[in-house]
């Protein structure tokens, strides 16, 4: 069994060397779409895709067991919620702020600045959950079938 | 497209056509873009070309890889129904105003209000964003709640499987 898995292994070897070389800008990629979401296109949700593409590719190629060594469960479910925290957060902090619910105007004192600062912690939220989301439902498919 | 749509239908092989599938989401991707809808194809590219086909392979890993073949019996009531449907479907783009045809009632309503207000009221260049995240934030805080959700259904249904196999087998090995 374990002669098996490392003849397998040795025949990824280009498969791993190129992987191990994009990561690296996938997520950088991911990061720059979430944070220049504002001015091009993109935003959280793709951001979130991509950065957890990042790490469905490395699940592919590595093993689901070392990306839940890289990401743990328990990272992956708490940002699932904080996510949408951050969201209805934001919402909840307008409010008390003395304006209506999302209405970002009340976030700081200039209008603009606060729905700058709105959106982008809105944006954050977003990508979090759904980057989350991805890898958790990714994992758990991936993760059952094994023994 | 048309094609790949084809070749989908046709093909029994279920990893094919999921990697059909993938290229089909790519092309669409590609249409979005001569459409000027670059936030769009990006989605449809990370999400519809890139994970749900990795997931899609991930479920076929777990079930068969081979579609069971239907009777002939049904295939001609299947053929009526279909060729009822497109026609239906096609009668209604009838209706449809031409594309970027800028009479069209979507251009009318809260469209123009978006384009020339954004930049005073948001400021952001890309007006997507300010639609999506400021003046549709309702709606985009639903969207999350929905993945939220799908990813606790998931979780729900088959995440915890693994811990309780684990347990399963701790106690199996304990009683051997």
């Amino acid at each position: 069994m374990k002669i098996a898995e490392m003849y397998i292994m040795q025949h990824k070897v280009v498969l791993r060397v190129v992987s191990k070389f994009l990561i690296p800008f996938i997520l950088l990629f991911g990061l720059y779409v979430q944070w220049h979401g504002d001015f091009g296109p993109g935003g959280g949700f793709q951001a979130g895709v991509i950065f957890a593409a990042a790490f469905i590719l490395y699940a592919l190629i590595f093993g689901v067991d070392k990306t839940r060594q890289a990401v743990p469960a328990w990272i992956t479910r708490c940002g699932l919620a904080v996510g949408v925290f951050i969201y209805a957060g934001v919402g909840v902090a307008t409010l008390f702020l003395g304006e209506n619910f999302l209405n970002y105007n009340a976030l700081a004192h200039d209008p603009i600045h606060g729905q700058h600062l709105g959106i982008l912690l809105v944006e954050l939220g977003v990508g979090v959950t759904v980057c989350c989301a991805m890898i958790t439902i990714f994992i758990a498919f991936a993760g059952r079938g094994r023994k | 497209m048309l094609l790949t749509a084809f070749a989908i239908i046709r093909i029994r092989n279920l990893f094919s056509v999921v990697i059909l599938t993938g290229l089909f989401s790519l092309l669409a991707a590609a249409i979005y873009i001569l459409m000027d809808a670059v936030d769009v194809a990006f989605t449809e590219a990370a999400v519809g070309a890139g994970v749900s086909t990795v997931l899609m392979l991930g479920t076929l890993a777990l079930t068969t890889n081979d579609e069971k073949t239907t009777s002939k019996s049904r295939a001609v009531p299947a053929a009526i129904l279909s060729i009822i449907t497109g026609a239906v479907l096609i009668y209604g783009t009838l209706d449809m105003p031409n594309y970027g045809d800028a009479k069209a009632p979507i251009h009318q309503h809260v469209a123009p209000r978006y384009l020339n207000q954004s930049a005073q009221e948001i400021g952001l260049p890309n007006v997507v964003t300010s639609v999506l995240a400021s003046y549709r934030s309702y709606d985009t805080l639903g969207e999350t709640f929905v993945i939220f959700t799908a990813a606790m259904g998931v979780l729900a249904i088959i995440g915890r499987g693994r811990r309780r196999r684990k347990k399963e087998n701790v106690e199996r090995e304990t009683k051997a």
